[in-house]
């Protein structure tokens, strides 16, 4: 009831008891979102008018700092995109970089460079259902999930020495090859983390608490999402099967035999369901490429790339002019520019390189699926109840490195 | 990109049917597909992009542009573009000059580019005409300059700004600008 004019003598009654909208934010700092973002909220009683999304919390200029930098001195920076799997940032910039080159990595290389991004995207993966299931107050998943992930960073870590940060991948080629019995202790790690994530999986699918969370929240039609720019994950839970790996297929996606999981209704339900489905075929990627493993090089043999052998560069001449112009100056890519799309964890992950033929990148810029999911959230909730941003922000999975770069 | 080879695919071809004294360049460098548009019809052969059935380029999977400092005009904003539907991609460049760095928004056409604009707005200072809400996107309304610029050092320090260094009319801005954003309840 509210006074609408004090010059007229009646006061007009209404059924309703309606205020202005109430303005409150969410964030930067959330205990119920798993990434710095602000979020101004107008609230219609427990109805959402409108969001306003704020992100670059996490801004620190990272294509600045790229082109500063020689071409190999940007793959640490890549690490930092998404924490959450930072190998297949280290893949896709690297295989931008060779298709700037007009390079491509041995077989070998090849392999092993699919199996470090699949075992970033299970970490992703795990991290994401155990981080959104702590947020919807499940804790036992979260536990869960992290435990599963450490199995994962594990591999990391037997891979590169590193367990997050792991700058692994090097521009032709890798930093090294396969530790010895690495095969063995993949296989054994991802029993591991399957059986914990078997529990996960249990513990959460058929749960009526979390369906009713997850179940019909969030959703939005499939041409909008593609407005958006949307992919990864939540394109696909709305039923298009839009998947780098298989639409322009990269390394050796090609040659192995996964399956893309696609949802029907697009809810969060759905885009949880697509995650878990794909922890099952990333794990079947990893065994078939293990299986498969072929023998030879990793790296390119090309002294304008790779660093020759310490014996060589130590005893002839021409390793060692070749070594010391590639400590001294850098590899020189030719002028001109590429743009190279790899299926990131959360969707397409580019990478737009622009060189005008020196030792330091012109431009080094990264086309971020977090950016574009993030922005198409505000469609997701409007209208919908206050309590559903919770939900549908775990499933969007934003992550602030990648999205504020 | 030093041969410059003939270049034969059906989606150049399309295009340049469509807009031939717009399409002022094209080159396939590495694969991908790359055509410069003049930056007046950059909305028009967008949605001629988008619309067409043969192209169907249903997604704007980036937009950013390029400092090139020194040469005439100065900036190249760029698109890259995808079909869903059709499978193909496509790199659409336009040249921005440095004493008018604006170009009409593609945000009618794809919505996704909203944030995009914005952060070329943040980063370039490239105005997009015609876009609903063009406020920096990373950086504080404060900040001086547009960092991604090549004259743009990397170690310059940005003044910390307070109240007491703000004349009456910049608080009340300010202030107007915090209401407008925060809420009373702030």
């Amino acid at each position: 009831m509210r006074d609408t004019d004090a010059g007229t003598k009646g006061f007009e009654v209404s059924d309703e008891l309606h205020g202005e909208p109430l303005e409150i934010q969410m964030g930067p700092s959330h205990p119920a979102t798993h990434g710095t973002v602000r979020i101004t909220l107008k609230l219609d009683g427990e109805r959402i008018v409108d969001a306003d999304i704020q992100v670059g919390y996490l801004h620190r200029g990272y294509e600045k700092e790229c082109e500063s930098g020689e071409w190999s001195q940007a793959i640490p920076y890549t690490d930092r995109l998404n924490y959450a799997s930072p190998m297949i940032n280290n893949v896709g910039y690297c295989l931008a970089a060779e298709k700037l080159l007009g390079v491509t990595v041995p077989p070998r290389g090849q392999y092993i460079r699919t199996i470090a991004s699949e075992i970033s995207r299970l970490s992703d993966h795990f991290t994401c259902i155990g981080a959104s299931a702590m947020e919807l107050a499940a804790m036992t998943p979260f536990l869960y999930g992290v435990q599963a992930r450490e199995h994962m960073w594990d591999l990391h870590e037997a891979l590169c020495g590193a367990r997050v940060t792991t700058n692994y991948v090097r521009i032709g080629g890798l930093q090294s090859d396969l530790p010895p019995g690495f095969a063995d202790l993949c296989r054994e790690k991802l029993r591991l983390a399957l059986a914990i994530f078997a529990d996960v999986d249990r513990l959460l699918t058929q749960n009526p608490i979390f369906r009713e969370r997850m179940e019909g929240t969030g959703r939005l039609p499939a041409p909008d999402l593609i407005a958006y720019g949307v992919t990864g994950p939540l394109l696909r839970a709305a039923g298009v099967g839009y998947d780098v790996r298989k639409a322009e297929p990269y390394l050796v996606y090609d040659q192995i035999d996964f399956d893309v999981p696609v949802g029907t209704s697009g809810d969060n339900y759905d885009r949880y369901l697509v995650r878990v489905e794909e922890v099952r075929q990333s794990a079947r990627i990893i065994e078939q490429c293990l299986a498969n493993l072929p023998d030879g090089p990793v790296d390119v043999d090309d002294p304008r790339l790779r660093w020759p052998a310490k014996g060589k560069v130590f005893n002839r001449m021409e390793e060692l002019i070749d070594q010391f112009k590639l400590v001294t100056e850098g590899m020189r890519p030719p002028a001109g520019e590429v743009y190279q799309a790899v299926e990131g964890a959360n969707g397409e992950l580019g990478f737009y390189l622009v060189s005008n033929g020196t030792g330091k990148p012109w431009k080094c810029r990264c086309r971020a699926p977090s950016f574009s999911n993030t922005h198409a959230m505000r469609d997701m909730v409007r209208g919908a109840l206050l309590a559903d941003i919770v939900p549908t922000f775990d499933m969007i999975n934003m992550i602030g490195g990648e999205c504020d770069r | 990109m030093s041969t410059p080879e003939p270049i034969d695919h059906p989606v150049l071809t399309r295009l340049r049917e469509r807009f031939a004294d717009d399409v002022r360049s094209v080159h396939a460098w590495r694969g991908d597909l790359t055509a410069e548009v003049t930056a007046a019809r950059i909305v028009d052969v967008c949605r001629f992009l988008r619309d067409d059935a043969e192209l169907a380029f249903d997604f704007l999977s980036d937009l950013t542009a390029v400092d090139y400092l020194g040469s005439t005009p100065r900036f190249e904003v760029v698109y890259h573009l995808k079909s869903l539907t059709r499978g193909h991609r496509l790199r659409i460049k336009t040249r921005v000059s440095e004493d008018a760095p604006h170009l009409p928004s593609v945000v009618p056409v794809w919505r996704g580019a909203d944030w995009l604009e914005r952060e070329t707005w943040d980063l370039y200072g490239i105005r997009f005409d015609g876009h609903p809400d063009l406020r920096r996107i990373y950086l504080y309304e404060e900040f001086e300059g547009h960092p991604l610029r090549k004259d743009y050092p990397k170690e310059r320090r940005q003044p910390l700004v307070t109240r007491a260094d703000l004349d009456e009319p910049q608080v009340q801005r300010q202030e107007e600008r915090d209401r407008a954003r925060y809420g009373r309840w702030h």
